[in-house]
């Protein structure tokens, strides 16, 4: 059994269903439930119904991301960590790969399924056309998680709040200036457990508002392909595909999309691919998993009210 | 000024991979390109160089082949380039960063290092922040916009959830670079030719003194993704599709 460092993402206090998801990762090991900017007290329940044996506030307050680095590895040491697992979104694989560069330990990104008793780990090569099986050899084992590739899957522990100060400066290398807020309240596509699409075929940017509908309506984000992006219909942010972001939801839904490779780049290993095309012969219907042939216009409001 | 961009050559991600062994991929017939990221990289050096003066060295750890796709970055303006030479076709990421950061030394250090915000192949997404981290300098990541002035590097990223980050660096130090950062330029003709005549230095990996063999991520076996064998495609009208479409993401694929 390894004493697991999980290192818990909350959003206003509450965890994110992907931190649940990577603490049933860890099942069966001493977990330390690791909190970088929430109260600890706030979450502790939670945290304690998903696994938790013990519960470290990191309490760092702002700074660069290497502090946070530094906090980490503070915490690995007086705690004697074997393994730290987190979430692969933005964050996470930035802190995580500072975080092995620091204590010089290697490091599995964006994994697919963990086994931390043979220290065995699954991810994507070649932009999901490929599995590598990857053996981690060293004291510490270090991996970030895909987003919603692991179910949280309630398993109650004690979840005992111990009180750490982590004793470390920021090296003062990196200095945040400023940070721009976005919309807000939109759910991060790389973290969504369902996505929604346009491609070309949306035809206008206010034509968005018909899918962030039916989004709305499941707790989904919304993408964009490539084409769309290039039309200037949607911001790039939410380009999915090989220059875009890398998803894996639970439910894809392509609207309008023809299936090119570098589009299928992002998204192939999302569980379930359902594609809404007119054009019955478009590549995308020979490799998802459900198809509808109609126009999407017609198809998706009728969609979004049976949902 | 010096800037040294780390470029890794690698299939092009339409060609299709064919395993061959447990833990390697047939890699003669399919083709190969620079690591998109970093082409973003190759742009912004060769740019700000051509503003500030000075040079852009290319740094690539890989097999002899990978002499055409440092020729590419040449033809888009690069000056010189080293070549580590690995026999393998895996090399894991801790050992790229000390194979880049030893042939940086032997070089003399740059001003300013570009990577790219990740590799396409082996989607590590460390090699920067290792290399940074050897050489104690700063590094941000899928950096989608930067100014330099007076020293200090101002780099833009997005942060989770539509939000942007502004960071300050101090030279020297590692930029991530992403889409956004500037348009790769299209090499013209005479700079294709040019490119051909610029000196690329090879060096073996154990002569920086790394141990090939020493990797503690290692392959035990590469597995093909079965792809998907085509819709299901639902029939009847659009209410009969959407109803069905509903209730089998609901009771069979429990997705919804
Ligand atoms: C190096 C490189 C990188 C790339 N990176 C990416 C990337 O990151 N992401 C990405 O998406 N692409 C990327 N591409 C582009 C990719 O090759 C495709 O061009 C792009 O994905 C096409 O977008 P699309 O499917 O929206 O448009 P199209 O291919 O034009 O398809 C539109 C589809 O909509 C259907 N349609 C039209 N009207 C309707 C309607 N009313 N109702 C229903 N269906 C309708 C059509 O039948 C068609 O199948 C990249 C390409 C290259 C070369
Ligand atoms: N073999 C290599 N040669 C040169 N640069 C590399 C190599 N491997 C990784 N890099 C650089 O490091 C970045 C991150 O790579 P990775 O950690 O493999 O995802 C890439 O975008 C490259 O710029």
């Amino acid at each position: 059994m390894a004493r697991t460092g999980i290192l818990i993402e909350t959003e206003n206090n509450e965890i994110k269903d992907t931190s649940l998801g990577v603490l049933t990762a860890a099942a069966g090991q001493e977990i330390y439930a690791l909190v970088l900017d929430a109260d600890p007290a706030a979450v502790k329940d939670k945290l304690a119904e998903y696994g938790a044996d013990k519960i470290i506030g990191l309490k760092i307050g702002s700074g660069s991301p290497d502090l946070a680095a530094h906090a980490l590895s503070a915490a690995i040491k007086e705690y004697d960590l074997t393994a730290m697992l987190g979430t692969a979104s933005a964050e996470g694989k930035d802190l995580f790969a500072r975080l092995a560069s620091l204590m010089d330990q290697p490091l599995v990104s964006d994994c697919v399924a963990v086994n931390l008793d043979d220290k065995i780990v699954k991810k994507s090569h070649f932009s999901g056309k490929i599995i590598a099986n990857l053996k981690v050899n060293g004291p510490l084992f270090l991996c970030t998680i895909r987003p919603n590739v692991i179910e949280p899957v309630a398993a109650p522990a004690s979840g005992e709040i111990l009180e750490f100060i982590p004793g470390v400066e920021d090296p003062g290398l990196v200095k945040i200036l400023e940070i721009k807020k976005g919309e807000g309240g939109k759910i991060d596509l790389t973290e969504a457990p369902v996505i929604v699409t346009g491609g070309r075929a949306i035809k206008a940017a206010e034509n968005y508002k018909m899918l962030e509908d039916c989004a709305s309506k499941i707790g989904a984000a919304v993408g964009a392909s490539r084409a769309a992006v290039d039309a200037g219909y949607a911001p790039h942010t939410m380009q999915v595909g090989q220059t875009g972001k890398t998803v894996s939801p639970k439910l894809y839904i392509a609207c309008g999309v023809s299936g090119a490779v570098q589009h299928f780049a992002g998204m192939k290993t999302s569980k379930v691919i359902v594609a809404i095309n007119e054009d019955k012969d478009a590549p995308i219907f020979t490799k998802c998993d459900y198809g509808i042939v109609g126009d999407i216009f017609e198809v998706v409001p009728a969609l979004t009210e049976k949902l | 000024m010096k800037i040294c961009v780390c470029l890794k050559h690698v299939p092009d991600t339409a060609a299709s991979i064919k395993l061959a062994g447990d833990a390697g991929f047939e890699d003669s017939e399919i083709k190969f390109v620079s690591n998109p990221y970093d082409e973003y990289g190759v742009e912004e050096a060769v740019s700000l160089v051509e503003k500030e003066g000075g040079e852009v060295v290319i740094v690539t750890v890989g097999k002899a082949a990978a002499v055409t796709t440092i020729r590419g970055a040449m033809a888009m303006g690069a000056h010189r380039a080293i070549l580590v030479k690995i026999d393998d076709q895996f090399l894991d990421s801790s050992l790229t960063a000390q194979a880049l950061k030893a042939a940086m030394e032997q070089d003399g250090l740059p001003d300013m290092i570009f990577t790219g915000k990740g590799s396409v192949d082996t989607e590590s997404f460390q090699t920067q922040y290792r290399l940074a981290q050897s050489l104690g300098m700063p590094v941000v990541n899928e950096v989608n916009a930067l100014s330099l002035d007076n020293g200090k590097v101002v780099v833009e990223k997005e942060a989770g959830g539509g939000d942007k980050q502004v960071m300050e660096m101090s030279l020297p130090c590692v930029v991530g670079a992403t889409k956004g950062l500037n348009e790769p330029r299209y090499p013209k003709f005479p700079d294709i030719m040019k490119a051909k005549k610029k000196k690329i230095q090879e060096i073996d990996l154990a002569d920086l003194g790394v141990d090939g063999a020493a990797g503690s991520v290692v392959i035990e076996k590469l597995e093909t993704v079965p792809e998907r064998s085509g819709a299901k495609m639902l029939q009847g009208s659009v209410d009969d599709q959407v109803t069905e479409l509903v209730k089998i993401l609901k009771e069979d694929e429990k997705v919804l």
